[in-house]
């Protein structure tokens, strides 16, 4: 996916403090608040607070699903990346067609495949069985990581790779030439330059990797879109649960793109 | 037990009624079906929803603001469920007063609408930025010329931002073929829904999943061949980027 696209597709953008208050926003905002309060006061709300516990601790492992795969998808995402400029040609060739694949098909069957297939697949090997890991692969959850980390690496592996060949020539050489070895040079000027030309692009990709965590509600995994899932079934209401978890999306999704902004404008960049 | 003969058994997709083969032919064709219906929806609206954003009044650029603010920052299922379920409500509720009666709206109508409004919002932003890629002076001088908003739409602004909108346009292909996998949620009968029915009443999980993700990956890659056609054409006579 090029950066254009994952800037059409996830939101990185918020509006802006300056002119902000014009003659017809000071409109639309009373309409958005008459439609607020119509929908506050005439739809049902009453199941909010039995549930409000139920809703944060699956606010908490929609954010901790998000967390860990994305740190895991990164951390797989810098070989992939680094492979696909400097590798050797097998190892190349892996990389690029693991993205490919990946890149290729949906992630709910990639989910599917890991939880259904492989979760059929083992039980039928006593070794599995009687491995320590067992308890955990009963679960769903390492399932839902780790398809949602192999997605994660990816689409950023392609990000890196770019970033990798982007970072101009001239610094590696002037790193070599201070003597640093191959490894030094890497950790301290290949590395640092490639993320920091990824990191805007690492933003979508995270608002993206936040959009795709509901999907492992579909094998079990109790997060805030399976919680909603349920105030749907037990209480036969349609439409506000489903409101509500718009707008828990809708607020991580910017707690996201303040909290990336932060972080870039941490990093010094030589002005224009 | 684990017995590598007996684990892949082929038969399983065969096209005839015993095998399933034919019906996960059919789930791809409805798939196809819902992404290009989906694509065409959503490049219309991107169309409009990027002109109202450069061109158009206050109220509507922030209206379309709006809209495409809430698309990208709530994930696809979550949209696909409310409009799904809030789009043939709101159908058969206008179909009763005007007296008709519930209507019977087909999966695919419903999966197309979805699918349409999401790729909407996310073409108009790709579409913006291609249009406002084209140099200001072209725009100027047909406007000089005389020639009314469509037909500078017609002449200019449509062909000249064309190969600045179609990387990211065949992105967006990409990605409709893989969002209507997420309509198997909704328990529309598409591919990724018809697989996990034929793997469970078989119990052969591996086999038909790693099946349909080769179907997928197939429409991936033909998909990647015809978008190297098309982009080489409507790059002809452009400086080739650098890389």
């Amino acid at each position: 996916m090029s950066d254009e696209t994952v800037a059409a597709m996830a939101l990185t953008e918020l509006p802006t403090r300056k002119s902000f208050f014009k003659p017809h926003r000071i409109v639309l905002m009373a309409i958005a608040a008459i439609l607020v309060f119509c929908i506050v006061w005439f739809m049902r709300w009453d199941w909010v607070p039995k549930y409000s516990g139920r809703l944060a601790y699956g606010v908490g492992v929609t954010l901790l699903m998000l967390f860990v795969t994305s740190v895991l998808g990164f951390l797989l995402a810098v070989p992939i990346g680094l492979v696909q400029v400097t590798g050797p040609w097998p190892l190349k060739l892996l990389a690029r067609s693991f993205c490919t694949v990946i890149r290729g098909t949906p992630l709910l069957l990639q989910l599917w495949l890991l939880y259904y297939g492989l979760g059929s697949l083992f039980p039928q090997f006593p070794e599995i069985r009687n491995s320590f890991l067992w308890p955990y692969l009963r679960e769903a959850w390492p399932y839902g990581v780790a398809a949602l980390t192999l997605s994660f690496a990816a689409y950023e592996g392609e990000v890196m790779r770019g970033a990798f060949a982007g970072v101009p020539a001239g610094e590696l050489e002037a790193a070599r030439a201070y003597g640093m070895s191959r490894f030094t040079a890497f950790r301290r000027i290949w590395l640092p330059r490639a993320v920091h030309r990824a990191l805007p692009t690492l933003n979508g990709e995270t608002v993206l990797q936040l959009k795709a965590t509901p999907l492992v509600a579909t094998i079990t995994v109790i997060d805030v879109y399976a919680v909603i899932s349920k105030v749907r079934q037990e209480t036969y209401i349609t439409y506000e649960p489903l409101l509500l978890l718009a707008l828990i999306y809708l607020c991580l999704t910017a707690i996201l793109v303040v909290a990336f902004r932060y972080f870039e404008r941490r990093i010094p960049t030589r002005g224009a | 037990m684990a017995d590598a003969g007996s684990l892949i058994n082929w038969s399983l997709l065969a096209l005839e009624p015993p095998g399933w083969g034919g019906v996960m032919l059919a789930g791809l064709w409805q798939s196809l079906q819902i992404a290009v219906g989906g694509y065409g929806l959503g490049l219309i609206l991107g169309t409009g929803g990027a002109m109202g954003k450069l061109y158009g009044g206050p109220v509507a650029k922030d209206l379309l603001e709006v809209y495409t603010t809430l698309v990208r920052a709530v994930p696809e299922l979550v949209l696909i469920l409310i409009l799904y379920y809030a789009g043939t409500d709101v159908l058969n509720q206008l179909s009763a007063l005007v007296g008709f009666g519930p209507v019977d709206i087909s999966g695919l109508a419903a999966g197309i609408f979805v699918i349409g409004v999401v790729q909407g919002a996310y073409s108009t932003e790709v579409l913006r930025g291609a249009i406002k890629a084209v140099p200001a002076g072209q725009i100027e001088a047909a406007r000089a010329y005389g020639m009314s908003p469509v037909q500078i739409m017609r002449r200019i602004t449509l062909p000249a931002m064309l190969p600045h909108a179609i990387p990211g346009l065949s992105n967006l292909w990409l990605i409709a073929t893989k969002d209507t996998a997420l309509l198997a949620v909704v328990g529309f009968s598409e591919l990724t829904l018809v697989t996990r029915q034929a793997a469970g009443s078989t119990k052969a999980y591996l086999l038909f999943f790693c099946a349909a993700g080769v179907l997928y990956l197939m429409i991936t890659l033909v998909s990647n061949v015809l978008i190297g056609f098309i982009e080489r054409h409507y790059r002809r006579g452009m400086v080739e980027p650098v890389r």
